[in-house]
């Protein structure tokens, strides 16, 4: 059988579907009572607007797994950080094409070099400190002239 | 169902919104917008003075809505499509703290208003942001400096506040350092490239400080904040400016409802259609 954990975690990020909230670290606890599942998630950057989206996944996929009543809650503390990605994550984003974030320490004024996702080299430039959502950066490998998309340290 | 079908569904971000459910209302991707403090005890704790708690939020929160609108206005307008988009998501960052700052001062004012009422409600003398935020940038130039000043100022402020009596205002500013830390060195890195590149860029960037000089006086910038101002500033070749504070308005400056003339303008703009449809959800 399948628990209620396992069912939540499986929600893909609308915005990064190569992963899953599980993988993410935005799910932070499931509590099942009888038919009832309490789901605590937590935003990525406070204006995220896939927060609803993510609800209404969750909310569909426990409902279908025979959850009578599906309570959704916000948590902002601790504040996610991309040290949350789990392993998996990160592989996954790599495989798919999405540089995975390093580590953060304390304030790197020198930011270390990120991997193309593509051909591996590490000659890469950041191209814009933003991209098509607020959690990436867009960078370009100087090895194989691809752009790629990175989640920024956070 | 193959599992490519299978996987491909759980991509539609539209899939679910053809499901009918009395909780979600959304018509398209990132509306339906709930309570974006959901869940969280949001009772305000002994030794917080609720009428304190409201006013500091109420004024962080009009801040980030302000600016947050400016800077939207430049989406179709920005030199540089990465510049757009850079913008676009600051402004969305900003816009998130609003909603979670408004919610809280709903909370803590303890009435029936929530953040659509305090941001689509109220009048221009109620509300409590800095005058900084309110002026449309002239000029590239000034956009870079004023968000420069801006999310330096706000990051002190918020790092101050991460320690706060109120846990979930504590909790609302430590999501915000990371991001104002982003839009800061973001801004510096434009800031410093203008100074120091031509001399025309130089003198737009210096002519930018200047002119928004007067209304930075009302941050009180001090300590880290300044101190990296300072740093900035020399990076980009660029002077200190030593323009005068503008004048409150009989005592009164932007924190207590006295604004600039642009405000009317901004609020005329992101007040009318929820004005028009009162009874509008987003």
């Amino acid at each position: 059988m399948v628990s209620a954990w396992e069912t939540a975690a499986s929600v893909l990020d609308p915005e990064l579907p190569a992963v899953t909230i599980g993988d993410l670290g935005i799910l932070r606890d499931v509590r099942e009572r009888d038919s009832a599942v309490t789901v605590t998630i937590t935003p990525t950057y406070s204006g995220c607007p896939a927060m609803a989206q993510i609800a209404a996944d969750l909310r569909r996929r426990l409902t279908e797994a025979g959850y009578e009543r599906v309570d959704i809650r916000t948590e902002l503390s601790p504040a996610w950080t991309t040290d949350w990605i789990t392993p998996e994550g990160r592989r996954k984003l790599a495989e798919a094409g999405i540089a995975p974030p390093g580590e953060r320490g304390g304030p790197v004024l020198i930011p270390l070099a990120v991997a193309c996702p593509r051909c591996g080299s590490r000659d890469t430039r950041e191209f814009s400190r933003f991209s098509g959502t607020a959690c990436k950066a867009l960078y370009q490998c100087r090895g194989c002239l691809e752009p790629f998309e990175h989640v920024k340290e956070h | 169902m193959t599992d490519n079908e299978s996987e491909q569904s759980e991509f539609d971000a539209y899939l679910s919104l053809a499901d009918v459910s009395e909780e979600d209302h959304r018509w398209a991707f990132g509306t339906g917008f709930g309570d974006p403090l959901a869940g969280i005890d949001v009772a305000v704790p002994a030794g917080v003075d609720p009428a304190e708690l409201t006013a500091t939020c109420l004024a962080l929160g009009d801040d980030a809505l302000i600016y947050s609108h400016r800077l939207q206005q430049w989406v179709t307008r920005a030199p540089e499509l990465e510049e757009e988009t850079a913008l676009a998501n600051i402004a969305l960052d900003l816009l998130g703290q609003a909603r979670l700052l408004l919610t809280r001062a709903a909370q803590a004012e303890g009435g029936n208003r929530d953040e659509d009422r305090l941001a689509f409600f109220r009048d221009e003398r109620e509300f409590r942001n800095v005058r900084l935020v309110e002026r449309a940038d002239a000029d590239f130039a000034e956009l870079a400096a004023r968000l420069l000043v801006f999310s330096a100022w706000r990051l002190a402020v918020m790092r101050g506040l991460t320690a706060d009596r109120d846990p979930v205002l504590a909790a609302i500013a430590a999501k915000a350092v990371t991001e104002l830390t982003y839009h800061r060195d973001y801004a510096a890195a434009w800031v410093i490239r203008l100074g120091d590149g031509t001399d025309y860029s130089h003198a737009r960037a210096q002519a930018a400080l200047d002119t928004l000089w007067p209304v930075a006086a009302e941050l009180g910038l001090a300590g880290d904040a300044d101190a990296y101002l300072d740093a900035v500033f020399a990076e980009a070749t660029l002077r200190r400016p030593d323009t005068p504070p503008l004048a409150p308005v009989a005592g009164k400056t932007g924190r207590d409802g006295s604004h600039t003339e642009a405000m009317g303008y901004i609020l005329a703009e992101l007040q009318s259609v929820a004005r028009a449809n009162p009874e509008a959800t987003w």
